[in-house]
């Protein structure tokens, strides 16, 4: 199954300046008296996406979505839905459905009443309410509860109404609140996959609140990385991951080594940074822009740093330390170094074989990475 | 020891100090009230003959009499009064649904703080006798009162309104004293209500009145319920408010048993009205049981 986010990726609409984006956002801020939970937001989003906001809670998120469901205007700015201004529309009357954090499902209502409630509010004809509610049903699984109240049902299953009823309207966005946030780990994992499959068979543009960042990366086509109610970057898993903007994306997204230093060669090609964190000089194979002897920070992913115990080649972005800590996963081992100048780093190894690691605790390690690994940022 | 120790554990003895205070004070007054409706009307202190006497020497005579209940049915005026209070009542739960209701929910939407002093609000006039506050209704529409002096002083009228002693004022009181018994138990239930299930429903294409009378309103069912049975069966059996406010014609269950017991001293025919009375409100009570019971014991709210 390829999914949808792999295809958006291969279309990158994004990337195009033509496009004409499905949702859009222009300079959209929200005050709650003084307190600014949005600030001058602009975004766009593309038919079909699986568009992410992920940030700590406070961050803005949630506002931002509850002003595309219409349960709060904007304080200014606006929202566009495929071309038509949402001012003033009411949430009864607009083309979005929301997937509520509490799932919100009516509880004097069977899961079957609850699915139809949209449908019959539209005043759908009564045969195809009951034709598509059993196919939404059937999509989610759930046909044989649809005579059941929402509290007979397990968790997941509470889960799975709350999407088909958003769904069975076949609305142009759909917009989810930590859609998965109730669930436990393993059924997360698996839901992820489920949510990206119907995504797909439905073609509804999903826009996605989340502060899982592993879920984000799962699920979205692009993701955007929310702070202080701005909006840090925005991009593909791939581009937030690997070319984070900043510190903060850097560190909110997965874990990160970040050194401190001074901007000390600065060539088109490549750039030298001398680093009293890191004890030496970091080369990086990529230019930047900033100004000379300017403060910057190099942040180095943990698995991208190799361990080894005899001394590597060259003397650039090579460190020695001791080992401090292991934490052993399972899957693969965390190890936090020590360096000779009290930084500690920490590195991530895949744990390959089944016998146990020849680095141990104390041990003197040598910690060195490819010239290309670290990001520089400026901020 | 140790079995009669089991048998008055903490547990048993609990569960039977409910029942142990019905059976004294809800079981036998209902059994002597039962035994003198059967009784004979008396010239003696009580005024009924009593319905067990020794007859020679070894047998034990039982005169059940049948005619005060016979009599209920006879005399039009009791079936009158009996329909009447039913109709009260219904109207003055009707009315106080139609006022309690957007009072608790206006407070159940308040901020927590406006919401206490609201509540505080609906309570404070229990801190005054209820007979205090029926008389101050008094003082208020009759013919010299504040009601008509004002409209009379704004120049909408010019001689007084008849407002006392009129089944207007009578429903003026009733509904004024069981506002609150309305209020409390709706303000309850919608203030547990989530938010969110009318978000969704707005969601889904209601508009605000379709959110509220399609989901707040069966959700809040329960509460109305309780609100109706605490106002209906005080109502029928009211006998101050009529009395005081309603005048000579406001025909009252009530105020009939009064007249029986105190003018008339005719204790057995009061008894039956009382035991009539007590079946009338039976089945609304079972009905009410029943779905209370329905719906704790289903896992479904």
């Amino acid at each position: 199954m390829t999914s949808v986010a792999a295809e958006m990726a291969k279309a990158a609409p994004w990337n195009d300046p033509h496009a004409r984006p499905y949702v859009e956002l222009v300079r959209v801020s929200k005050f709650f008296g003084d307190f600014k939970a949005v600030d001058d937001v602009s975004l766009k989003i593309y038919r079909g996406e699986i568009f992410c906001l992920l940030g700590a809670s406070g961050c803005g998120k949630t506002t931002l979505l509850r002003m595309l469901g219409g349960f709060e205007s904007p304080s200014s700015g606006r929202i566009y839905i495929d071309g038509e201004d949402m001012s003033g529309v009411p949430p009864y009357e607009r083309p979005v459905n929301m997937m509520f954090q509490s799932y919100a499902l009516f509880p004097h209502m069977t899961v079957e009443q609850n699915v139809a409630f949209g449908l019959k509010q539209d005043r759908v004809p009564k045969a195809a309410i009951r034709e598509r509610v059993a196919a939404m049903l059937d999509l989610v699984k759930l046909g044989e509860y649809a005579k059941r109240k929402p509290s007979q049902l397990s968790g997941g299953q509470r889960q799975r109404v709350a999407l088909a009823r958003s769904l069975v309207k076949r609305p142009k966005l759909l917009l989810l609140d930590e859609p998965l946030g109730a669930l436990d780990k393993k059924l997360r994992e698996h839901t992820q996959f489920e949510l990206i499959g119907l995504q797909h068979q439905l073609g509804v543009t999903f826009l996605v609140v989340t502060h899982d960042q592993e879920e984000a990366m799962t699920l979205a086509s692009r993701i955007a990385v929310m702070d202080h109610g701005e909006i840090a970057q925005a991009g593909t898993p791939t581009e937030i991951y690997e070319f984070p903007s900043s510190r903060f994306v850097a560190d909110f997204v997965g874990s990160v080594n970040i050194f401190e230093g001074k901007l000390v060669e600065d060539e088109p090609e490549y750039v030298r940074i001398a680093s009293e964190e890191f004890g030496g000089t970091i080369y990086v194979s990529h230019g930047i822009s900033a100004a000379p002897e300017a403060t910057v920070w190099a942040a180095v992913r943990p698995e991208k740093i190799l361990m080894s115990t005899t001394p590597p080649q060259g003397a650039d972005n090579v460190a020695r330390g001791a080992v401090q800590d292991i934490a052993y996963l399972g899957d693969l081992s965390i190890y936090l170094v020590k360096l000779a100048t009290g930084k500690v780093v920490r590195i991530t190894r895949p744990n390959t074989t089944r016998h146990a690691e020849a680095i141990g605790w104390d041990q003197e390690v040598y910690l060195s990475w490819d010239p290309s690994s670290p990001v520089v940022v400026t901020r | 020891m140790k079995r009669l120790r089991a048998r008055f554990s903490g547990r048993g003895l609990v569960v039977a100090l409910p029942y142990l205070w019905l059976l004294l004070f809800f079981v036998a007054p209902f059994v002597i009230v039962l035994k003198i409706s059967f009784s004979e009307v008396d010239l003696a202190i009580p005024p009924y003959k009593p319905l067990f006497s020794w007859y020679a020497e070894h047998a034990l005579a039982i005169r059940l009499n049948f005619n005060n209940y016979a009599f209920l049915f006879t005399d039009k005026l009791y079936a009158d009064a009996f329909l009447n209070s039913v109709k009260v009542a219904l109207v003055s739960t009707i009315l106080c649904l139609l006022i309690g209701y957007p009072m608790a929910y206006g407070m159940a939407r308040a901020r927590p703080r406006t919401r206490n002093v609201l509540l505080l609000l609906v309570v404070l006039p229990f801190w005054t006798s209820q007979l205090l506050r029926v008389y101050a209704w008094i003082g208020l529409l009759k013919a010299n009162g504040v009601v008509n002096n004002v409209l009379i002083r704004l120049g909408v009228i010019h001689n007084p309104l008849a407002l006392l002693y009129t089944p207007f004022a009578m429903y003026v009181g009733i509904v004024y004293s069981y506002l609150p018994f309305v209020i409390l138990p709706l303000y309850a239930n919608i203030e547990k209500m989530d938010w969110q299930l009318i978000e969704a429903a707005e969601d889904l294409g209601c508009r605000p009145w379709q959110a509220f009378y399609k989901i707040t309103l069966p959700l809040s069912r329960n509460g109305i319920l309780a609100g109706s049975m605490l106002v209906f069966i005080p109502a029928v059996c009211e006998f101050v408010i009529p009395t005081l406010l309603g005048g000579p014609n406001s025909l009252m269950i009530g105020r009939i048993l009064w007249d029986e017991f105190f003018s008339n001293r005719a204790w057995p025919v009061a008894s039956a009205v009382a035991i009539l009375m007590l079946l009338l409100l039976v089945p609304f009570m079972m009905w009410y049981q029943s779905i209370q019971a329905r719906e704790t014991a289903g896992p479904s709210g």
